[in-house]
């Protein structure tokens, strides 16, 4: 028989944001569990380098002020309400992780010390290196296993199950066993991270599937403004790698094939720390000119004197050695703008809930929205922290109220058990899951990248037309049970074709120029047509494109300039 | 670059041969800058979906991906292929250690046991302050030395000790603990973290190290775990915890050395267990026997070496005003 698996709150996804809602969860007196496809201490936001922001008063910064950088950076598409939670929250926040043991960099009286960061006029990013995020995930991980909540490791999530409209659990592969289960939860809060493999190259880990995003949208839920796709200024050229924007906090200069520091044409104050999606084009503009070199322009760091990059940039310095044999102590970078976040997600209100009864939604697969069109460097994890803790919150007294539900496991599991199977016994001549995922990878950073015009959205969108043909019969080579990474890696091309359907839905949609989203065809903001969010939700005719209104507080939409 | 990946495979559901470890070969033609994790991933896309490992991020970041490169463990994202090549091959093991579970994954629940066996968290008695604790910055550039662990297991794959003893706590667990013990956060107010110092100190823990300075070579974050087993026995002399052979086995040794130029062999594992240990000293005569016998007994006679003055001016270089280490035979929380 197998185990009756039921927990009042069920997190998918193990990164911050999951363990910050688990914890939470917990903390409330809920049955909390977490389930991830990796280990947690394996999730993405290792990657993230920099730092994370918050306005701490005793130090004279002003929350407001942290929260117009991030509305100005979001190009007035952030909802202003959520940002002003987030904002508002960070100190708290931030002083709850140096409490619990991360090893934040000090100033010279010993308190926590700040690096600039793009977009913003003050510097308010709190760091552990340039390695901020893996010390602040290592750290939760430590009070995960202090909680005492349950963890599935290594199991995969196959289905989110619907009851009435509500969250009832979810079917997942145990990867080591090849064994299914179902997991029966009263609420349910996705935190599976981006979706950054459905490019190519893209800085994020081969794990950021889009999983949560691809469940919800399956299941009828609303995934909001997703066209809204951050390419980071400072990639390696072939891996895609990420050379942290603390780089730049430090002082580091961008430079074309002469030497110029060309963000002078295009953030005269700012320089190099103007807003992500300001940088990225700056770059590709240059390189398209024939200002660069194979490509990339260069990132030099030679100026900052060993003594800094040995004590603040010493991963990077590391990736750069390893993987594109270059010091940057002694010669510049070289690097361009890469896939890197996602700005768009699950559409939730400011406690992580869903359009779906029962269904939460935190971190980078969830759309607060406080990102809005372009996402401040460090914010990102501010937010996993902050919205994951409410989320967790929220989701615990919801469960309260509920009970388990009534529905008929056995054919929920003989559903789920026969598609897989139906994948398994497949013909092996098919195209493999990784000729897809590359081909659609390669297409969406053609198109769908730092500029974009119609042609080549609708050029796309035919494209995964016909990769989704493709994947109907996508064979699974291994039919092992133990360990069989090949079908999960078909599994995950499901997800992945559905976020990016609706990625170049949304592109295709916004006949403007705001944030990330930049249409040569339409080189403007246009706030008359356009300041409003747009959500798609699945229907049998592809995305379905509707609209919600920006939520703006006190901060009136004006020219953005750095 | 053409380049043969030989991979050590095991199945656990294969019958026959498949089942046990067994060597497969893949040639590839890959990038001349491509990493080892490069070729297997174009492995498993292009030619063979059975193949399994584990691994993410492919900068070093997650410590998924570490296994056993031409003998020696190594992150497979951070090794670039054509500089491990040997004759035209690159030879693929899974993790020492951690039992396999297919192929080039191995199973860490070993690994986390050990994690948690040191309390892996922050514990500070007292008051927590309302803001953050002010402490230097140097105290925690310093620990970053050590939170950089990404826990990739490279250490326990090839610790010479856990490979003969299970028990032992291990390269990463004691890093990880020494993470505890020298954040000034940890402990009382004075940054002392003398219960966990005690815990360490029991068998399997800070004592058991051999120095073989493996961990150290191969952890490719440089936290030097060995480094920090033996500073957390200099914090657990301090914190007064002498009586037990690993404190006094340093004692001895560096006693001896200090006094005449060269170690006393004979006495040292006497001092070691302590000069009033019957039963520990028992022990020792079938071992003192054989030596005897065969001509290894080291002289009873322990003698100087020449110009022993100049040994005895290093020491006294090295640690001027020698502050002997308070002896302590009770428990702090007996």
């Amino acid at each position: 028989m197998p185990e009756n698996l039921q927990h009042d709150v069920l997190v998918v996804g193990a990164g911050l944001a999951g363990m910050r809602a688990a914890i939470a969860a917990r903390a409330n007196g809920a049955s909390a569990a977490i389930i991830s496809k990796v280990h947690p201490v394996r999730s993405h936001s290792n990657a993230a380098q920099g730092g994370i922001n918050a306005a701490l008063l005793d130090r004279g910064d002003d929350w407001e002020d942290h929260a117009y950088d991030t509305i100005k950076g979001s190009d007035f598409l952030g909802d202003q309400d959520a940002i002003e939670v987030m904002c508002r929250q960070a100190g708290a926040s931030l002083i709850d992780m140096e409490h619990m043991g991360v090893t934040f960099n000090r100033d010279d009286e010993g308190r926590l010390g700040t690096r600039a960061f793009g977009g913003q006029r003050r510097a308010r990013t709190f760091f552990v290196g340039d390695f901020t995020g893996q010390a602040l995930l290592h750290v939760m991980f430590e009070q995960l296993i202090k909680s005492g909540v349950r963890r599935y490791e290594e199991w995969f999530v196959t289905s989110l199950i619907m009851e009435d409209g509500k969250a009832a659990g979810v079917t997942a592969l145990e990867i080591r066993t090849g064994e299914l289960h179902l997991i029966r939860a009263k609420t349910v809060i996705l935190a599976t991270g981006g979706c950054g493999r459905l490019f190519e190259p893209s800085t994020n880990a081969l794990i950021v599937t889009g999983d949560g995003m691809g469940l919800v949208y399956g299941a009828g839920g609303q995934l909001m403004d997703m066209e809204m796709v951050q390419y980071h200024p400072t990639t390696l050229a072939g891996s895609g790698v990420l050379i942290s924007e603390a780089a730049r906090g430090e002082g580091a200069y961008l430079r074309d094939k002469d030497g110029n520091r060309f963000m002078e044409k295009y953030a005269p104050n700012m320089m190099e720390l103007a807003s992500r999606d300001v940088v990225s084009r700056a770059e590709q503009t240059e390189i398209n000119a024939g200002n660069g070199v194979d490509g990339c322009v260069y990132l030099d760091c030679t100026h900052l004197g060993e003594a800094l990059i040995m004590e603040k940039l010493i991963q990077i310095r590391e990736i750069g050695i390893d993987l594109a044999g270059v010091d940057m102590i002694r010669e510049p970078i070289p690097i361009r703008p890469g896939m890197h976040y996602i700005m768009g997600g699950i559409k939730t209100d400011i406690d992580g809930l869903t359009n779906l009864e029962g269904v939460y939604a935190a971190g980078e697969c969830a759309n607060v929205s406080v990102h809005g069109g372009n996402r401040l460097g460090a914010n990102s994890l501010l937010d996993t922290i902050v919205f994951g803790e409410r989320a967790g919150n929220h989701a615990a007294a919801a469960a309260r109220g509920r009970s388990f539900g009534e529905f008929n496991t056995t054919a929920a599991m003989l559903q789920e058990s026969r598609r897989i199977q139906e994948m398994l016994d497949r013909p092996d001549n098919g195209d493999r899951w990784a000729s897809i995922r590359q081909d659609m990878g390669e297409s969406m950073n053609r198109n769908v990248a730092v500029f974009r015009n119609e042609e080549g959205i609708q050029e796309t969108l035919g494209d995964l037309h016909e990769l989704r043909r493709r994947y109907e019969n996508v064979p699974v080579h291994n039919k092992g049970k133990s360990f069989n990474t090949d079908l999960v890696f078909a599994l995950e091309l499901g997800y992945m074709l559905d976020c990016a359907d609706t990625i170049a839905a949304g592109a295709l949609e916004r006949r403007e120029s705001r944030g990330a989203q930049f249409r040569v065809d339409y080189p403007q903001r246009n706030d008359e047509e356009w300041l409003h969010h747009i959500v798609v939700t699945k229907s049998d005719g592809g995305p379905q494109i509707s609209e919600l209104p920006v939520t703006i507080t006190k901060w009136t939409p004006e020219e953005r300039k750095y | 670059m053409d380049v043969t990946i030989r991979v050590k495979r095991q199945d656990p559901e294969a019958t026959g041969e498949r089942r046990l470890p067994h060597w497969q070969e893949y040639p590839v033609s890959i990038a001349d800058n491509a990493t080892v994790l490069d070729a297997l991933i174009q492995i498993r896309e292009d030619d063979d979906g059975t193949l399994a490992l584990r691994c993410s991020c492919r900068s070093a970041i997650c410590g998924s991906c570490a296994m056993r490169i031409n003998g020696h463990a190594a992150l497979a994202c951070k090794t670039i292929a054509n500089t491990v090549v040997q004759n035209g091959v690159i030879t693929i093991e899974p993790a020492g250690v951690m039992p396999v579970i297919k192929d080039l994954v191995v199973n860490f629940d070993l690994f986390w046991e050990k994690i948690k066996q040191v309390d892996p968290y922050l514990k500070h008695i007292g008051q927590v302050p309302e803001s953050e604790y002010v402490v230097s910055n140097e105290a925690m550039l310093h620990l970053s030395g050590v939170t950089a662990c990404i826990m990739c297991g490279a250490c326990v794959s090839d610790c010479t000790v856990l490979e003969v003893d299970p028990t032992f706590l291990g390269p990463a667990a004691l890093a990880k603990a020494y993470r505890f013990t020298a954040d000034p956060r940890d402990g009382d107010n004075q940054g002392v973290s003398t219960e966990r110092l005690w815990a360490l100190s029991e068998p399997s823990g800070i004592w058991d190290c051999t120095r073989c300075n493996e961990c150290v070579q191969v952890c490719p974050k440089g936290v030097a775990p060995m480094d920090r087993i033996m500073a957390m026995r200099e914090q657990a002399i301090q914190a007064g915890y002498a009586n037990n052979n690993g404190a006094r086995h340093t004692d001895a040794f560096t006693e001896s050395v200090g006094h005449s130029g060269r170690l006393d062999e004979l006495r040292l594992p006497i001092k070691s267990v302590g000069m009033m240990n019957l039963p520990a000293l028992m022990g020792y005569m079938p071992v003192a026997l054989r030596a005897l016998r065969r001509g290894k007994m080291p002289p009873i006679a322990h003698k100087n070496v020449e110009n022993v003055e100049a040994v005895r001016r290093l020491f006294q270089k090295m640690e001027p005003e020698p502050a002997p280490p308070q002896v302590s035979t009770n428990s702090p929380f007996g």
